[in-house]
């Protein structure tokens, strides 16, 4: 059967069993209402939070789901940061990252041991290093965007993955997220992918035990700018 | 695969004399049920959150063709694809067509109850095309050729011995001295595994938990990041799906999210939530060239206003099932097919007949749990009601069940001999019963099988109440 008469198919036996019409104007101007309002359903108090307090709870939610996080004051001191947690973890002092401004602007130099790769994930990267635009405290959700800035890729190929965010980028609800990203990327479109990030990969897919590191990283480490 | 559902009573017997699955099963009541039960007394509006996942979803169903339009323009827009798919047959044809198309060999899948329902695997191996499953549960009964036991943690049957043993047979090229033992062994090894074929794949097949009509984007959720890897790096990323995942807006979606993870595995949000709208775009260095989307039916458009229409609403969390008794004693294989537990005692009958799956609404005890706990308010008990009437209805039951409540119907709507007739009975049975019970009973072997019936402790309520109420 071609496309059309499929859809059309479909769709009639939809309309039939709701005993409608597609051209009714009240059902079509509800639609368009609801799509257009974008209202917000019932948002949870413990998520109308900002600022500090946001902060705190984005923190603790992350760190209940096995991530670890550390906070600097302002961006020139990520390869400081970084450079000390691949140490005190044993791992190889070199990562991946994508164009992202932020990152791109950071005087790396000054952490010379550190050797900086670019581009999409490869199967092999042990660290990467991507920049949130975003995040809800209501879960410790971390909201990752994808382009050229910071590939999907990165987010799940390698073993640790480590996340910048700016304190001023962390907000309490996914409704207050959202609101973000739709002015953000107002112009170009709504983002191909958004990876909302909660804590390191895991399964509980044998006896329900839960072991970390199932396909994604095995460890999730979030920087706080500001 | 071919369903076995009219067979649930003898696979239900066999399930109860099943160690493993015994031991298994027994894990529910520490993890699932007891996380449910934690993220729940976590979150002070989560009632509150039901009622409004529900109207969300009841909205959408009454605009639902409205929705899937204003869902598929944005797809199209942003560069995808739509394929509508009335049966499993159109949705089998249009994965396999796109396949073909792009010269595949291997395909990996994330987890989708979608995919089971059409049966993809059988389909694209029968045309030479190798799925892979990503999704570690799903892998591990991929290698066992069995169909997933539990819609969310679909290897809940096995044990890590089992898996072991699996491992041992299939990763042939590793060495046999290695170690085992742990659940961390097995996962390390199935990743490694996994991740060369991640890396391989020419198309990556996922599922959806949700689609969204504002932005036409779908939606999924996992713990372990299979589903991202299946979707982000082979050429072409299909999503198989059906027509009753949409909903409005992104808003809309929150709601639906914030009850999902907490009704199933009890995490206050799954790990990785992630929304994907189209394929690569200008300047990518990762994701699909091709995005498609197929939206199957099969079935679901003709349950819209009838009997079975909430069970449209379900956002397949598994709750139901994790709170089951009768799911909790058998398990999933026991049901035959895809969906097991309450939601499936249900639905499957509408999917594949009421003559192969017309036995599965009868495996309840009405307790009525299933129902408390599923966030999107599914009165499956009435449901499964509705399945047994029309079973009646069909002749479908036994004769001497049949006779056996005519009698009883002609007492009980005669309340005098009724009484007199109880009053009779059941100071007789209590002299009978041992120690107040019976080890068999005449037409009840059904229960007495499996464990002693109580006798009545002599007089009957009636009476009883009576005399409480002349003592007054």
């Amino acid at each position: 059967m071609s496309g059309a008469n499929a859809r059309e198919r479909l769709l009639g036996a939809v309309r039939k069993s709701l005993g409608v019409t597609g051209d009714d104007a009240a059902r079509t101007a509800a639609v368009a209402e609801r799509l257009k309002a974008r209202a917000p359903n019932l948002i949870p108090a413990m998520a109308k939070v900002s600022g500090a307090k946001a902060i705190k709870l984005f923190t603790e939610k992350l760190k209940g789901q096995g991530a670890s996080v550390s906070r600097i004051t302002k961006p020139d001191e990520i390869p400081e940061q970084l450079a000390a947690y691949l140490r005190d973890n044993n791992l190889p002092a070199e990562f991946r990252t994508g164009s992202d401004a932020l990152l791109a602007e950071i005087p790396w130099d000054t952490a010379a041991s550190l050797t900086r790769h670019t581009g999409a994930g490869h199967g092999g990267d042990a660290v990467t290093l991507s920049r949130a635009e975003t995040a809800a405290a209501e879960t410790g959700t971390l909201f990752l965007t994808s382009g050229p800035e910071n590939p999907t890729t990165l987010n799940f190929l390698p073993d640790t993955h480590i996340v910048v965010i700016r304190a001023e980028d962390i907000h309490g609800s996914y409704e207050d997220a959202w609101n973000v990203l739709r002015k953000t990327h107002e112009k170009q479109g709504f983002p191909r992918t958004i990876n909302l990030v909660s804590g390191p990969s895991r399964t509980a897919d044998i006896e329900q035990i839960i072991v970390m590191g199932a396909h994604g990283p095995r460890r999730l480490h979030v920087i706080i700018a500001g | 695969m071919k369903p076995t559902s009219h067979a649930f009573k003898s696979n239900a017997k066999e399930a109860l004399g099943n160690e493993p699955l015994r031991r298994a099963l027994g894990g529910i009541k520490r993890g699932f049920v007891a996380n449910r039960a934690r993220a729940r007394a976590n979150l002070p509006e989560f009632e509150d959150l039901r009622d409004e996942a529900k109207a969300v979803k009841e909205h959408t169903l009454a605009h639902l063709d409205l929705y899937l339009e204003a869902y598929e323009k944005k797809v199209v827009e942003t560069g995808g694809h739509v394929h509508w798919a009335s049966s499993a047959d159109d949705a089998r044809a249009a994965i396999l067509k796109i396949c073909r198309d792009a010269g595949a060999k291997t395909v990996t899948k994330g987890k989708s109850m979608v995919g089971e329902e059409i049966a993809i695997n059988e389909h694209l191996e029968q045309a030479g095309i190798t799925p892979v499953e990503t999704d570690l549960g799903e892998y591990l009964i991929q290698l066992r050729h069995e169909p997933p036991s539990h819609i969310i943690a679909p290897a809940i049957h096995l044990t890590k011995d089992q898996v072991e043993a699996d491992f041992r047979k299939t990763h042939t090229e590793l060495s046999p001295e290695r170690v085992l033992e742990e659940p961390e062994q097995l996962v390390s090894e199935a990743r490694a595994i996994l991740r060369e074929k991640f890396l391989a794949a020419d198309v990556g097949i996922t599922g959806a938990n949700l689609l969204i009509a504002e932005t036409g984007t779908s939606v999924i959720v996992t713990n372990e990041g299979n589903g991202d890897l299946t979707q982000c790096l082979p050429r072409i990323h299909i999503v198989i799906t059906s027509i009753e995942k949409v909903v409005p807006t992104l808003e809309d979606a929150d709601t639906i999210l914030r009850v999902l993870a907490r009704s199933a595995t009890g995490q206050e949000f799954s790990t990785y939530t992630t929304f994907t709208t189209g394929p690569k775009r200008e300047g990518d260095l990762d994701g699909p060239d091709e995005y498609h989307v197929v939206l199957l039916d099969n079935g679901r458009s003709e349950m819209l206003g009838g009997e079975f229409h909430d069970m449209l609403r379900c956002i397949r969390c598994g709750a139901c099932m994790n709170h089951c008794p009768v799911y909790g004693a058998v398990g999933g294989h026991a049901y035959g097919w895809v969906y097991p537990g309450p939601m499936g005692a249900v639905l499957t009958p509408t999917l594949i007949g009421v003559g192969e799956a017309g036995h599965l609404p009868n495996a309840s005890t009405f307790c009525g749990r299933c129902e408390s706990v599923c966030p999107m308010r599914i009165p499956l008990p009435k449901m499964m009601r509705h399945w047994r009437e029309r079973e009646y209805e069909n002749g479908d039951t036994p004769a001497l069940y049949k006779a056996g409540l005519k009698l009883w119907a002609f007492a009980a709507k005669r309340p005098a001999l009724y009484h007199r007739l109880t009053g009779l009975v059941s100071p007789l049975l209590s002299r009978f019963g041992r120690k107040g019970r019976f080890a068999s009973m005449p037409l009840a072997g059904g229960w007495t099988d499996h464990r002693d019936l109580p006798a009545p402790q002599g007089k009957t309520f009636q009476q009883r109440w009576r005399e409480r109420e002349t003592r007054r």
